[in-house]
């Protein structure tokens, strides 16, 4: 919403600055986005005249002026606007000035051999109008050498201030006039608009041809023919006001219906009166119908929208925009004034399907005031008798408005309660009054009568925002709120905490954490569907961003080959978050997952002399899907490995960790080489996921750990062999050895892998390391000999392998 | 007798000297270990004269023994002295050729290389100050109903708030109705309040979207939601409230805030609000100087949403907030550009992001 300062002059008598209307209207709602100031852009032109004009010496259609800006010397200027002339004021710009219009700044230059400094202007370069016909002439009043903004009236602020949805009243400058005079700013002027009589009723016949069920999509319809009228250009203050504000001046029939809009946000429409075919109605679209807007654009209403008709058809949409054929122009002698009410959400579904934005449509939409109709017409009729004459019938209106005689019962105990804002009631009275509110009784509870432009005042609370907004939030004193606690609870879930744990240990083990979108390309999203039902965005912003995400991977993936392409061959990524198996609350599920790409080992990537640059592989994903599940609580050597994973990885090169035959806790590996090269990566990656809500809660209530068990006699180490065949999994074996002898077995590592012909076909030696731990007595040799034994054969029986000799 | 002592103590004597002077005379520990072993090894000089003691007469005997006890006693000494100090010089021979590179470089290890993301950073932060206030954590959904985003909150369908909203639709169901991403944390105060009974005190961090994007939009962004419902609790303690987060969060003694009246149909009264700041080369320190800069929405919860979700407005009262976190990430730590959050970039996370061990405490100061 835009107005100038001159303007909302017009309704507040105020002593008040322009900043301090500014702050004033920020704090209490109305949000300044800007102020511009034209008598700053305005500044290098002043009042020149042209004291001689010569015809240019080489060229027909141009003239050599002097001007005389006041000062000690003239300037000269080569000029072609057909009406410079000596002895004629204009509008002069020095050198060095910059011309709005036409986005240039003035240098000295040469035109067919004369020198030029400066330019005689014209209002397209100073973006007044499009008018580039002449070059502005100044009237005779004008002082020379004064500054051009002063001398026509220019310099009036323009403010552009943010409307909420909730104020529909404030789309007008009476509105705005009226909360900075609720806010103490000054005093709200008297209404300049009279009732305008007449001696004859509107001749043009008005129906609302609704049926009883649509009837609120227009329930009132008023309108006034003024015969007569000398339809001509606006006087030049409206101009320059709706010109300020951003409207293009057209005529002033329509420039009035404009400024109504905007000065008191009540739309009005003007049609030429022998134009229109018999009665004019407003009703529901039928199937078929077209018409061409003032837009210049063919609409075909749907039948769900207000149109306004006459006899010959649909002219325009109700509340929206007019139509071209029946508009007035210069030669328009008999107008007829449209003013009525459209249904709020009728108009917005309208506006929204016929993408139409206009001012009548954002006015309608938020719901304008239903007791405006009649004002709307006498006011638009003053303005345009006084510029172009004429004879108004009187108002017809059919149908009834829909003013709501709201009144609230309003414990003034609220405030307090509310906001904890102690205020005297004769304040509170005070405040709703200065807004239009009707308040009587005078004890604690009050009768508050809401005005008909205030759509939004329903309930108590309601006024508490009113009175609490006016006064200032500044001045509602802060409370500290009650402790609940000494010491601060911990407040985070168990699953919450294992985020954060799984996001440090993560950035620990030397991964970057990234965020990526939610939602991925469809394509991509499908190679990552596993089981998930994928949800599609209805509008998505491209086709990159078109399907919430099954997993994270193809995210991580995609900001791994945007650093690969960068150079950035090494990179381990890793994010924490949400996916989506299908469109309910319970598939979206969290994942922590990571990414490591070229040689990104958790000691860091890239060769050193300290050791070779091999690529990562597998055991690197799997390392950090232990890791994380070990941050989780659970011991991964006890979970169980299988090869299933989901095709996104290398069939060969991948597992998952599982706890027992159902639950998933991660899954691991080298991504598959397809999706790598589809994706057009040419790194090799591996990567992880892991299923926060696959986690059984942990247990324990009690804070005591379990007792140490450390035994005083001597641990044995033993190192066996074994030959198996090759498709044997180590996990095999090591839960064999590690079940050999629970009690006096602590540990088992496997150290050694050797696949040789020397061994056999298929064959393979795996070497371990078991650690013996006595709990009663130091072993002897005929101990350790035995427990070997077992060891052997818990292996050979578990896995077919020999003990190598 | 005294020429059998004379002699055998002048003996003595130039055995001891003897003694000591190859004890002296012996480089190297294995050398000093023989001159030990030809003195007082089984069959050593020393031991040897001790064999004799016994054949002398118990006179001679006295004075004889202990004179070899001293001679025994001073070699033995020496020999110590002697092997600490070739010890002392082997080991000094050995560090000389024991030399390193130092400045070889070594690897940085896993703990320099890793980076927390900035956001998951100050979600901490201000999950910590929260925490210290009593709030919990909440969350919900990215996939909402259209209920829960909208129409719970005071948002009928139409309603002019909703075309603000630029929302992500999906495609209708069966039954008509049509799911949203949703576009603000504020449908987690609905299912919080669904599930709950007063009191309530929780903040709900997350992700939200917004069909928009340009140079400061991105689609995907995220808030933190706050959420206090009691008998009592009023605007006056939302000032509190948001003046202390925004005390502990800048790390500032004082901040200066200004509460603007604004619009949002799920509170009544409702506010945006600024908070001071001065710009000084590209750095913002909030706390200083008299630009504003807006951070938040918040206000009393509006009795509508209350009785949406069949709470009693006349008994129950409290108010509810929505902080930008990328906002007041870029406002701490001084990212120009929000797309870049999103991006991936190794540079931008390994320059914005945050030590692994750089964990936001109260104890300790909750930035870096």
């Amino acid at each position: 919403m835009k107005f100038t300062l001159s303007w909302l002059k017009d309704h507040l008598t105020t002593d008040a600055t322009l900043d301090e209307i500014l702050d004033k209207l920020t704090i209490i709602g109305l949000e300044v986005e800007e102020v511009v100031d034209p008598t700053e852009t305005l500044k290098p032109f002043v009042v020149g005249k042209v004291v001689s004009a010569e015809k240019h010496p080489n060229a027909d259609k141009l003239k050599v002026c002097e001007v005389d800006t006041g000062g000690t010397t003239n300037f000269k200027v080569v000029c072609g606007a057909p009406n410079a002339r000596k002895g004629m004021l204009g509008v002069f710009a020095p050198p060095g000035s910059y011309i709005p219009g036409i986005d240039l700044t003035l240098t000295k230059a040469e035109i067919r051999g004369v020198e030029s400094s400066g330019m005689l202007c014209s209002e397209r370069e100073l973006q007044l109008s499009d008018e580039h016909e002449g070059i502005i002439e100044l009237p005779r009043s004008a002082k020379v050498g004064a500054s051009f903004a002063e001398t026509m009236g220019l310099n009036d602020p323009v403010i552009e201030i943010a409307i909420t949805p909730n104020r529909p009243d404030c789309l007008g400058v009476r509105g705005i006039a009226r909360d900075l005079a609720a806010a103490g700013l000054g005093k709200l002027r008297k209404d300049p608009v009279k009732t305008v009589d007449s001696d004859f009723d509107c001749p043009i016949p008005i129906e609302l041809r609704f049926s009883e069920e649509t009837g609120d999509a227009c329930p009132a319809f008023a309108g006034r023919l003024i015969r007569g009228v000398k339809n001509k250009k606006s006087p030049a203050w409206m101009e320059r006001r709706l010109l300020a504000i951003g409207l293009r001046p057209i005529n002033a029939l329509v420039d009035v219906t404009n400024y109504v809009s905007y000065d008191r946000g009540r739309p009005l429409h003007v049609y030429d009166a022998d134009k229109l075919k018999g009665t004019i109605h407003a009703r529901l679209a039928q199937a078929g119908e077209k018409f061409m807007a003032l837009d210049g654009k063919e609409y075909e209403p749907e039948t769900e929208m207000t149109v306004i008709a006459d006899d010959s058809g649909v002219l325009g949409f109700g509340g929206v925009i007019g139509g071209e054929d029946t508009g007035c122009t210069l030669e328009t002698t008999n107008v007829f004034i449209e003013s009525a009410y459209f249904d709020p959400i009728r108009t917005a579904t309208t506006g929204r399907k016929a993408g139409i934005i206009s001012d009548a449509r954002f006015r309608f939409e938020r719901g304008i005031d239903p007791a405006s109709l009649e004002h709307g017409i006498d006011q638009a009729t003053q303005l345009i008798l006084k510029t172009c004459k004429g004879e108004p019938s009187r108002t017809k209106l059919v149908g009834t408005p829909p003013i709501l005689n709201r009144a609230i019962e309003f414990n003034i105990s609220e405030i307090a309660r509310l906001t904890g804002l102690e205020l005297k009631p004769r304040e509170i009275k005070s405040i709703l009054t200065r807004l239009g509110f009707e308040v009587t009784g005078s004890s604690e509870s009050i009768n508050v009568g809401v005005p008909s432009w205030r759509p939004d005042i329903s309930q108590s609370a309601d006024l508490v925002e009113e009175v609490v907004r006016l006064i200032g939030v500044d001045a509602v004193p802060t409370v500290a709120m009650d402790r609940l606690d000494g010491v601060a609870r911990p407040v985070l879930t168990e699953n919450q905490k294992r985020v954060r744990d799984c996001r440090r240990l993560l950035a620990g083990r030397g991964m970057v954490e990234a965020i990526t979108w939610s939602f991925i390309p469809r394509p991509l999203a499908e190679n990552f569907a596993a089981d998930a039902q994928l949800v599609d965005v209805a509008n998505p912003i491209s086709s990159e961003m078109s399907t919430m995400r099954p997993s994270l991977i193809p995210g991580l993936l995609s900001a791994a080959q945007k650093n690969h392409d960068r150079g950035f061959t090494d990179a381990a990524l890793f994010e924490i978050g949400q996916a989506y198996r299908g469109d309910r609350p319970e598939d979206q599920y969290i994942s922590v997952s990571g990414i490591r790409m070229g040689t990104a080992h958790p000691m860091g990537a890239g060769r050193h002399w300290l050791s070779d640059a091999d690529e990562i592989d597998v055991f690197d994903a799997k390392a950090d899907a232990a890791a994380v599940i070990m941050a989780m609580g659970q011991n991964p050597e006890s979970a169980q490995i299988t090869r299933d994973a989901p095709d996104y990885f290398h069939p060969g090169k991948s597992g998952l960790f599982r706890l027992g035959p159902k639950i998933v806790l991660a899954q691991f590996g080298e991504i598959h080489p397809q999706i790598l090269s589809t994706m057009g990566i040419q790194a090799k990656i591996t990567g992880f996921e892991l299923f926060i809500e696959n986690f059984p809660k942990r247990s324990r209530k009690s804070k005591t750990k379990s007792a140490l068990n450390a035994s005083d006699f001597q641990v044995v180490h033993r190192d066996f062999a074994f030959i198996l065949e090759k498709d044997v999994p180590a996990g095999k074996l090591l839960k064999a050895a590690r079940g050999a002898d629970k009690k006096l077995i602590s540990d088992v590592r496997l150290f050694d892998l050797f696949e040789d012909e020397s061994l056999g076909q298929n064959k393979k030696s795996l070497a371990i390391e078991v650690t013996l731990s006595p709990q009663d007595r130091t072993l002897t040799d005929s101990d350790i000999e035995e427990a070997s034994q077992q060891i052997i054969g818990a292996v050979h029986k578990a896995t077919g392998g020999e003990i190598r000799g | 007798m005294g020429n059998v002592g004379t002699q055998a103590e002048t003996d003595l004597t130039a055995l001891e000297k003897e003694l000591l002077s190859s004890i002296e005379s012996a480089s190297d520990l294995a050398a000093l270990d023989d001159v030990r072993v030809a003195a007082l090894g089984k069959k050593g000089k020393i031991s040897q004269l001790m064999k004799e003691l016994g054949s002398l007469a118990p006179e001679q005997r006295k004075s004889f023994g202990q004179a070899i006890n001293q001679i025994k006693q001073s070699v033995g000494t020496a020999i110590g002295d002697r092997k600490k100090d070739l010890e002392a010089a082997a080991l000094a021979s050995r560090l000389e050729q024991e030399v390193a590179d130092v400045t070889l470089p070594t690897r940085s290890g896993a703990l320099a290389e890793g980076r927390i993301h900035p956001i998951s950073q100050v979600t901490e932060e201000i999950y910590e100050i929260f925490a210290d206030m009593g709030f919990s954590i909440a969350e919900g959904p990215d996939i909402e109903t259209d209920f829960n985003n909208f129409t719970a909150l005071n948002i009928p369908p139409e309603h002019p708030a909703r075309q603000e909203h630029d929302t992500f639709y999906f495609d209708p169901k069966p039954d008509g109705s049509r799911q949203v991403l949703r576009t603000h944390t504020s449908p987690v105060q609905i299912r919080t309040m669904l599930a709950e009974d007063p009191p309530i005190r929780i903040i709900a961090p997350g992700r939200v979207y917004r069909c928009d994007s340009d140079q400061t939009h991105t689609p995907m962004f995220h808030q933190v939601e706050g959420l206090v419902i009691d008998k009592h609790t009023h605007l006056g303690h939302l000032k509190w409230v948001l003046e202390e987060f925004c005390k502990a969060f800048f790390e500032v003694e004082s901040v200066k805030m200004r509460f603007r009246a604004s619009h949002f149909p799920f509170t009544e009264p409702s506010m945006e609000v600024d908070v001071g700041y001065a710009k000084v080369g590209d750095e913002i320190r909030i706390g200083e100087g008299d630009e504003w800069l807006e951070i938040l929405g918040c206000g009393m919860v509006h009795p509508n949403v209350l009785r949406n979700v069949d709470y009693d407005p006349e008994e129950y009262q409290g108010f509810a907030f929505g902080l930008g976190i990328d906002r007041v990430a870029m406002l701490k730590y001084g990212m120009p550009d929000l797309r870049a959050f999103f991006a991936a970039d190794m540079r931008w996370l390994r320059h914005y992001g945050f030590l692994p061990f750089d964990i936001p405490t109260l104890a300790r100061g909750i930035s870096a």
